[in-house]
């Protein structure tokens, strides 16, 4: 296992220079001189050539890219040109925000999904699997922030039972959490679903039932655990349209966390925090990944030795 | 001899293929007569096409005339999903709006698949080293969360209708890529492609004539599940305000604006989002019966 890590870990550092290479090339990709949008509008000659004396920006691009390299790897990300404060200070106050409401997002993505992917399993083809296999495929379609904007409706100006927006308290914390983990929820169903009746076809299912055993010991003991392996990546990729979706939801629900960060940066063409941003982002994506692989080995490994 | 021998056998080895292609022509006509919920889908976008090329001549207003006595009107028989705060029928703005909306999604599908499949192609043709090489560029393209890539290419590109296209399209890329690198690795190992290549074919030939119709269907899979995220992609950023820009009727900026009101006028809001989801849950049940029919090793 130890060495799987290792080997994992080595895969992932051509991933991580390749991410902040295209990260790196937004700036050389920007129209115009980046020296003169990073110095802002109405800046004086004399300051975009300081600007482009400081960054660095004067210097061949291979250059330029391996000192960006070298600055993130330090927890150096530039600075704001909004408030030229520090980007790694920004993000380390608005990451928690993200993570929490991705947490939450995911635990509602697997209960959900488990729950309706197995319902849906162990009577298949019945009214009640039709039904849940519809309403999942509603959640795949719905788009996160109209759904958002939905509940906000039924249960903040409707109802009033909820805080329509903001990340004060345990409340404000529902609806975008549902919001983001629905779509997922519905993924998880599916695959759920498709990977119980797989399982519950083979001959060690029936040899099961034949001893005699009880349907419901048969379906979570025998069927699920190994129906969960497949179920267990799925769960993985979700993190990363779910911490994607981050930026939708935290814009409907005016919650201050990376995503709403980058947004704002992106109209106020606030570049050096979009960097930042979008980098950070990527990189607790790929050792998500990372962590899913290490469980998903660790999980069939114990299925080997058993 | 030699020669006419190897031409006789590719030639038999087209037909089968054409055979092939026939069964599975058939294989999908019953799949989608038989998949009601695929017909459903088929259905759905069948009227959603037909709305973007009649938009003219069935919107009752002008979607861009600004009538501010009228303004935030609820759903009526004179305006039947209301209008907004500009006094603007909304039923005429979504009919418009489906040409923006549904074009940006199939321009940027068409875009991702293109490169996507000619980097696949390549990838799973050539392999060793260029495999390598296009492989890592693609985990590093999937490395990006959800639509982070296409906020870091509008945050270089600017916010437009036409960047949030190239933005959806890049994003689409790798998930056409490595759908047609292993099909393409399945292809060029079959013996018909040995004997094109014996009769002299280039490499340009050999792909794009014998190996590409060959990798079609995980293709067309792929892009009708793609086109439903794609709509959605493109929307969910004009919702941020990313791209299309008011007083464009594009569905996902009808929406941002109708935020701003959902007090008041919560129609706003519901109409275009209700739009968005019929349409991606048509190529949702389009997508699902297209992968059944096409590519049984994709069911799951």
């Amino acid at each position: 296992m130890f060495l799987f890590i290792l080997k994992r870990l080595a895969q992932i550092i051509p991933v991580i220079l390749g991410v902040t290479l295209v990260v790196f090339l937004i700036m050389q990709m920007v129209p115009g001189d980046p020296a003169a949008i990073l110095a802002g509008e109405g800046a004086s000659q004399e300051t975009i050539e300081q600007y482009r004396e400081d960054l660095g920006l004067n210097r061949p691009v291979v250059e330029q890219y391996l000192s960006y390299v070298g600055n993130v790897f330090q927890g150096d990300l530039g600075n704001s040109l909004k408030n030229k404060q520090p980007v790694l200070d920004e993000i380390l106050l608005r990451l928690p925000i993200t993570m929490e409401l991705a947490f939450y997002s995911i635990l509602i993505t697997i209960v959900l999904g488990l729950a309706a992917g197995i319902i849906s399993a162990v009577k298949p083809y019945s009214v009640r699997d039709v039904s849940v296999m519809v309403i999942a495929l509603l959640g795949i379609s719905l788009p996160s922030f109209w759904l958002g904007l939905l509940l906000m409706y039924l249960f903040s100006v409707k109802l009033q039972w909820l805080p329509v927006a903001g990340w004060d308290g345990p409340l404000n914390i529902i609806l975008p959490a549902l919001t983001l983990g629905v779509g997922g929820a519905a993924i998880v169903a599916r695959m759920t679903r498709s990977s119980m009746l797989d399982v519950i076809g083979q001959d060690y299912i029936r040899t099961a039932r034949a001893k005699g055993l009880k349907e419901h010991f048969v379906i979570y003991k025998h069927a699920l655990r190994n129906a969960l392996i497949p179920v267990i990546t799925v769960v993985g990729l979700q993190f990363g349209s779910l911490l994607g979706g981050t930026v939708l939801v935290e814009s409907v629900f005016a919650i201050n966390g990376l995503g709403r960060m980058i947004v704002d940066a992106i109209r106020t063409r606030d570049l050096p925090m979009v960097q930042g941003g979008v980098l950070v982002a990527s990189l607790v994506f790929v050792f998500v990944n990372l962590l899913v692989d290490v469980m998903y080995r660790a999980v069939n490994k114990r299925i080997d030795l058993n | 001899m030699a020669s006419k021998v190897t031409t006789a056998q590719t030639m038999e080895l087209a037909k089968a293929r054409q055979n092939t292609r026939k069964e599975r022509w058939h294989s999908f006509r019953s799949v989608m007569t038989q998949n009601k919920a695929a017909l459903a889908g088929a259905i759905i976008i069948g009227a959603y096409l037909l709305m973007m090329l009649v938009a003219p001549i069935i919107a009752p207003y002008d979607p861009f005339e600004i009538s501010l006595e009228d303004k935030l009107t609820p759903p009526s028989m004179e305006h039947w999903m209301g209008t907004d705060d500009k006094g603007r029928d909304i039923l005429s703005r979504i009919l418009y709006g489906s040409r923006l909306s549904i074009g940006v999604g199939f321009a940027s599908v068409l875009f991702g698949a293109f490169f996507g499949i000619t980097l696949g192609l390549i990838a799973g043709y050539y392999g060793k080293w260029v495999d390598t090489i296009i492989s890592r560029i693609l985990d590093v393209m999937l490395a990006f969360p959800g639509i982070l890539l296409a906020l870091a290419i509008i945050s270089a590109l600017g916010p437009g209708l036409i960047n949030v296209t190239i933005a959806v399209g890049v994003f689409s890329i790798p998930l056409f890529a490595r759908i047609v690198r292993g099909s393409t690795m399945e292809v060029k190992k079959l013996e018909y492609i040995d004997a094109i290549r014996t009769l002299g074919a280039n490499d340009f030939t050999i792909i794009f004539k014998h190996i590409f119709p060959n990798v079609l269907s995980p293709i067309i899979v792929q892009g009708s599940m793609r086109l439903a995220t794609a709509i959605l992609s493109a929307a969910g950023l004009s919702f941020l305000g990313l791209g299309a820009q008011p007083p464009s009727p594009e569905w996902g900026a009808m929406l941002s604006s109708g935020r701003d009101f959902l007090f008041s006028a919560p129609y706003m809001a519901i109409f275009p989002g209700l739009m968005i989801s019929i349409l991606v849950l048509g190529f949702n049940l389009f997508g699902d019966g297209l992968r059944d029919a096409l590519d049984p090793k994709l069911k799951k």
